[in-house]
C-alpha cells in the first residue's frame, strides 16, 4: 500500500535523475572549460575591477570644454537627425516588404523570399552593416541612415506581417464578395485594420533607431558615436563621461516620447 | 487551547476592524465564526498566528502568549497552528507532495528541504494524509493540474501534517461548488475529530455552519456580538449578528420589517441546494 | 438634449482631428530639419542600391579556405554570450528582488535596484566593450564582462516585472507552516518565478550571441575581431564567408532559444 511508502523524490524534468545530475556537471565543467580557454584567471580579472575602479574615478566628475560640449551637442543632433530619417524612408521600403511577407496574403515562394530578407536583417548587428555601408558610401551620415533603415526592415516587416496574418478574415470577404479586386480587398479590408499598430510599430522603431544611432559612429556612420570613440581614445575620461550621460539622457527621452505616443494611438 | 484576550486590530488605512475580540476555543470543539462580509472574520484568524499584526489584546496558545514571541519563537508558535486558506494557498507549480511536505519546513533544515529530502516519517505520514483526504497517487501532480476540491485537499493535508495544535479555516469553501463544499468540509470536520484538533473555521453561509459546528460565535463590525449552540442560533441571533440588531429593538416600522424579511432571504439563498 | 450631446461629440471628434494634423505637420517638419541638416544628397541615396550590387559581386564567391580559421573566434563568441548570460543572471537575480515593489526590504533599496536596472540598460553593450576593453584589456574577457553588464539591466528587469505578479498567497501559506524566511522564499517564491528566469535566461543569452559578433569591433574578442580585420583589408570574400558563419550562428542560436522557452512551462 502506498501508505507505507517512506521515501519520495520529485519527478524530474530530466529522462532521470542520472541524466540529470550528468547534465548540471557537465555544464559547470563546460562552463570552466570555457573560462579557462579564454585565458580568464581571477587575478586577471581582479586586476581589471581594480583598474575599473580608477577609470570611474578618472570619469568623474563629467566635464567637457566649450569647443567639446559644441561638438557634442552638433554630433547628437546629428543621431536624432538621422534617426528620423532613418525612420521614415525605412518604413517606406518596409511597407511592401510587411505585405509580402504576409503569409495569408501572397503566393509561398513570395512569401519565403521575403521573410529571407528580413531574416537577414534581423540577424546582423547593426555596427556590421554599419561597417560594410560605410565602406560602400563612405564615412557619415549616409552609410548610418541607410544602416538604420535596413535594420528597420527586419523590424518593422516581420511584426507588421504578423499582424496582417492576423487580421480579421471577415472585413477582407466582405470586401471580396462586392466582386473587388485583390488590390481592392487590401486597400479596403486590409490597411484600415492595420494602420493604428502600424503607427505604433514605427514609433517604436524610431525609438529603437535612436539608440543605434547613438553607436553606429563608432565604425564611422555618423553621430555622436564617432566623438565618444575619439574621446576614450585620446584618454579623456571626463568627455567621455559627459557624452554618456548625455547619450543616456537623449535615449530617455526618446524612450519616454515614443510610450507616450504609443499610448495615446493604441 | 486557544485564548484571544480584547484582539484589536486597526489597519494602517484607519479600518478598526478588530474591536477586542476575546474568544476561546479548547477541546477539540468546532467553533464556526460567522458574519457579514467586511465583519473582521479573516482578520481575526489572520492576527492568530500573526500574518497580520495585531495592535492590542493578547492571543494565548496554551499558555505562551504569541504577541510577545520574537521572529524565531513565532515561527515555532505557527508550527502548532494549521491554517486553510479560502483561496487554498498552495504553491501552484509545485507537486502535490512538496505542497503538504511544506507542511513541515518548520521542522527540517534547510539544506534538506532544499533537497526535498524529507525525515522518512514526515513522507509515510505525507502518504497516509493523502490516502485520508482521497488523494492516493496524486503525489507526484502539480498542483496546478487539481480541480478545486482536491486542492483544497491538499490545503488540508498541508495543515494536518503540521500535527497542530489548532486549525484555523478561513472560509474554506468559498471558491468551491455547493456539492464540493460539503465534500471538502465533511472531510475536515471529520479529519479534525480524529486527531483530536480544535478548529475555527469562518463561514458566511449561516447553514453551512450550523451544518458542521459544535458551537458558534458571531462577529458583526469588529464585535463578538453572539455566542452559543447551534440550536440556538434563532431568528434572533441572526438578526443581532447580521443587522446589527435592528429588529431587536422591535420598534422598526413595516418596511425596515420588510427590508429585514429581504436581507433575511438574501442570507438564506446562499444556502446551497436548499441545505 | 440630444442635438447638445451630438455637436458635444463632433467638437471632441474635430479637436482630436486638428491634433492629429498638427502632430503630422510636426513631423514633417522635423524631417524637413533632419533632411536638411543632415546634408543629404539625394543622388547618393539613388545610387545606392548600384554602390550595394558592386560590393557584392567582389564578396562572391566566400572564401571558402577560410572555413578552418574562423571556427574557434566563432566558439569564442559563443562562449562570450554564454559567460556573459551567467555572470548577468547572477548578479541581476537579487537585483531583481530589489527592484519588485512586494520584495524589496525599504524605499531606499528599490530605488537603488531601478537605478542599477536603468544604468545598465541604458548604455549600449557596445559601448561597455569600449570601456571593458579599457579594464581588462582586449580579448574576450573584456567581451563577457560588457555583454554581461548591459544584460543584467535586461534580467533584473523582466524577472522583477515577474516577481511582482507572484501569487502572495502561495507565499502566505509556506509562511503559515512556521518556515523561516529562506524556506519561505525557496517554496514559496522560487517555484513561482524558476520557468520565467529560465526563460528570461536564455531569451537574453540569444541576444548575447548578436552582440558578441560585434564587440571585437571594439577589440572585446570574438569574431568581430576577424570581421573587422577582413573588412579593413578589403578581403571582400573572406568578409562573405564571415557573414555567412554569424548567419547561422545567429540564426541557429534564435531558433534554438524559442525552441527552449517554449519547453520550459
Ligand atoms: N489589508 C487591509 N488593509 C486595510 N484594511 C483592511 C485590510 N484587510 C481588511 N481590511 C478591512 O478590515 C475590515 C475587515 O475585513 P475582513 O477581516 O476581511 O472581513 P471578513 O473576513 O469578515 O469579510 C474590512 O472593513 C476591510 O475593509
Ligand atoms: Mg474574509
Amino acid at each position: 500500500m502506498a501508505a507505507d511508502q517512506q521515501t519520495w523524490r520529485r519527478p524530474t524534468a530530466f529522462y532521470n535523475r542520472t541524466v540529470k545530475w550528468l547534465f548540471y556537471i557537465g555544464s559547470v565543467l563546460f562552463v570552466g572549460l570555457l573560462l579557462s580557454r579564454t585565458g580568464v584567471s581571477p587575478g586577471r580579472f581582479w586586476q581589471g575591477i581594480l583598474f575599473g575602479i580608477d577609470l570611474v574615478g578618472q570619469m568623474v566628475p563629467p566635464t567637457a570644454t566649450e569647443t567639446q560640449f559644441n561638438r557634442m551637442m552638433e554630433m547628437l543632433g546629428e543621431s536624432v537627425a538621422m534617426s528620423m530619417l532613418a525612420t521614415v524612408l525605412g518604413v517606406l521600403i518596409s511597407i511592401p516588404f510587411g505585405f509580402l511577407a504576409a503569409e495569408n496574403l501572397v503566393p509561398k515562394p513570395v512569401y519565403y523570399l521575403n521573410r529571407s530578407i528580413i531574416m537577414v536583417s534581423r540577424s546582423l548587428h547593426s555596427l556590421i552593416v554599419a561597417i560594410i555601408f560605410v565602406k560602400a558610401f563612405g564615412l557619415g551620415v549616409v552609410a548610418g541612415v541607410l544602416t538604420l533603415s535596413f535594420k528597420t526592415i527586419g523590424y518593422w516587416s516581420k511584426l507588421f506581417a504578423e499582424d496582417l496574418e492576423d487580421i480579421d478574415r471577415g472585413q477582407m470577404e466582405a470586401i471580396e464578395a462586392t466582386g473587388g479586386s485583390r488590390l481592392h480587398t487590401i486597400v479596403y479590408g486590409v490597411v484600415p485594420q492595420v494602420i493604428p499598430r502600424a503607427i505604433g510599430l514605427t514609433v517604436y522603431r524610431w525609438d529603437i533607431n535612436i539608440r543605434q544611432s547613438t553607436i553606429i559612429g563608432i565604425v564611422g556612420a555618423g553621430g555622436i558615436g564617432t566623438v565618444i570613440l575619439a574621446a576614450f581614445d585620446k584618454y579623456q575620461y571626463q568627455y567621455a563621461s559627459t557624452i554618456l550621460l548625455a547619450i543616456v539622457a537623449v535615449v530617455m527621452v526618446g524612450e519616454a516620447i515614443s510610450a507616450i505616443t504609443r499610448r495615446r494611438v493604441e | 487551547m486557544l485564548r484571544t484576550d480584547n484582539l484589536q486590530k486597526t489597519y494602517e488605512s484607519g479600518d478598526e476592524a478588530l474591536k477586542g475580540v476575546s474568544l476561546s476555543i479548547e477541546g477539540s470543539e468546532i467553533v464556526s465564526m460567522i458574519g457579514p462580509s467586511g465583519a473582521g472574520k479573516s482578520t481575526f484568524i489572520r492576527c492568530i498566528n500573526r500574518l497580520v499584526e495585531p495592535t492590542g489584546g493578547e492571543v494565548y496558545l496554551d499558555e505562551t502568549e504569541l504577541r510577545a514571541l520574537g521572529k524565531r519563537d513565532l515561527r515555532k508558535a505557527r508550527r502548532d497552528i494549521g491554517m486553510i486558506f479560502q483561496e487554498f494557498n498552495l504553491v501552484e507549480r509545485l507537486t502535490v507532495m512538496e505542497n503538504v511536505l511544506s507542511g513541515r519546513l518548520g521542522y527540517v533544515s534547510t539544506w534538506r528541504a532544499f533537497r526535498r529530502n524529507f525525515p522518512s516519517e514526515d513522507i509515510q505520514r505525507a502518504y497516509e494524509i493523502l490516502e485520508r483526504v482521497g488523494l492516493e497517487d496524486m503525489e507526484n501532480k502539480r498542483a496546478d493540474e487539481l480541480s478545486g476540491g482536491q486542492r483544497q485537499r491538499v490545503g488540508i493535508a498541508r495543515a494536518v501534517i503540521q500535527q497542530p495544535k489548532i486549525l484555523l479555516v478561513d472560509e474554506p469553501t468559498s471558491s468551491l461548488d455547493p456539492e464540493t463544499s460539503h465534500k471538502v468540509l465533511d472531510l475536515l470536520t471529520t479529519v479534525a475529530k480524529e486527531d483530536d484538533i480544535p478548529v475555527l473555521i469562518n463561514i458566511h453561509e449561516v447553514e453551512l455552519a450550523l451544518d458542521y459546528a459544535d458551537r458558534i460565535v458571531g462577529l458583526s463590525d469588529g464585535e463578538l456580538v453572539w455566542e452559543g449552540g447551534t440550536d440556538e442560533l434563532d431568528e434572533h441571533a441572526r438578526d443581532i449578528i447580521y443587522r446589527g440588531g435592528e429588529s431587536r429593538e422591535g420598534t422598526g416600522s413595516a418596511i425596515e420589517e420588510e427590508e429585514a424579511a429581504e436581507d433575511r432571504q438574501e442570507i438564506d439563498r446562499q444556502v446551497p441546494g436548499g441545505g | 438634449m440630444a442635438t447638445g450631446s451630438l455637436q458635444e461629440w463632433q467638437r471632441y471628434d474635430r479637436r482630436t482631428r486638428i491634433g492629429r494634423y498638427l502632430m503630422i505637420l510636426a513631423s514633417l517638419i522635423i524631417l524637413a530639419i533632419s533632411w536638411v541638416s543632415l546634408e543629404l544628397d539625394f543622388g547618393y541615396l539613388l545610387s545606392a542600391p548600384a554602390n550595394l550590387a558592386d560590393l557584392f559581386v567582389r564578396m562572391y564567391p566566400p572564401d571558402w579556405g577560410y572555413t578552418t580559421t574562423i571556427v574557434d573566434p566563432m566558439i569564442q563568441t559563443i562562449n562570450i554570450a554564454i559567460v556573459g548570460t551567467i555572470v548577468a543572471v547572477i548578479i541581476a537575480f537579487p537585483v531583481a528582488f530589489l527592484s519588485a515593489k512586494n520584495t524589496t526590504p525599504n524605499k531606499a533599496t528599490y530605488v537603488l535596484g531601478k537605478f542599477i536596472i536603468s544604468f545598465s540598460r541604458s548604455v549600449n553593450g557596445i559601448i561597455w566593450g569600449l570601456i571593458t576593453v579599457i579594464m581588462f584589456g582586449p580579448g574576450a574577457l573584456a567581451g563577457m564582462v560588457a555583454v554581461g553588464l548591459r544584460a543584467i539591466g535586461f534580467v533584473a528587469k523582466l524577472l522583477g516585472e515577474e516577481i511582482e505578479e507572484i501569487a502572495t498567497g502561495s507565499v502566505e501559506g509556506v509562511r503559515a507552516t512556521g518556515a523561516g524566511t529562506f524556506l519561505v522564499f525557496l517554496y514559496g517564491i522560487f517555484p513561482q518565478i524558476k520557468p520565467a528566469l529560465v526563460g528570461i535566461s536564455i531569451y537574453r543569452w540569444d541576444i548575447n550571441v548578436r552582440i558578441s559578433t560585434v564587440i571585437g569591433f571594439v577589440g572585446a574578442g570574438g569574431i568581430g575581431v576577424h570581421l573587422f580585420e577582413a573588412i579593413e583589408t578589403f578581403a571582400w570574400r573572406t568578409v562573405l564567408l564571415i557573414l555567412i558563419a554569424i548567419l547561422g550562428v545567429v540564426i541557429v542560436s534564435e531558433a534554438l532559444s524559442a525552441y527552449l522557452r517554449a519547453k520550459v512551462r
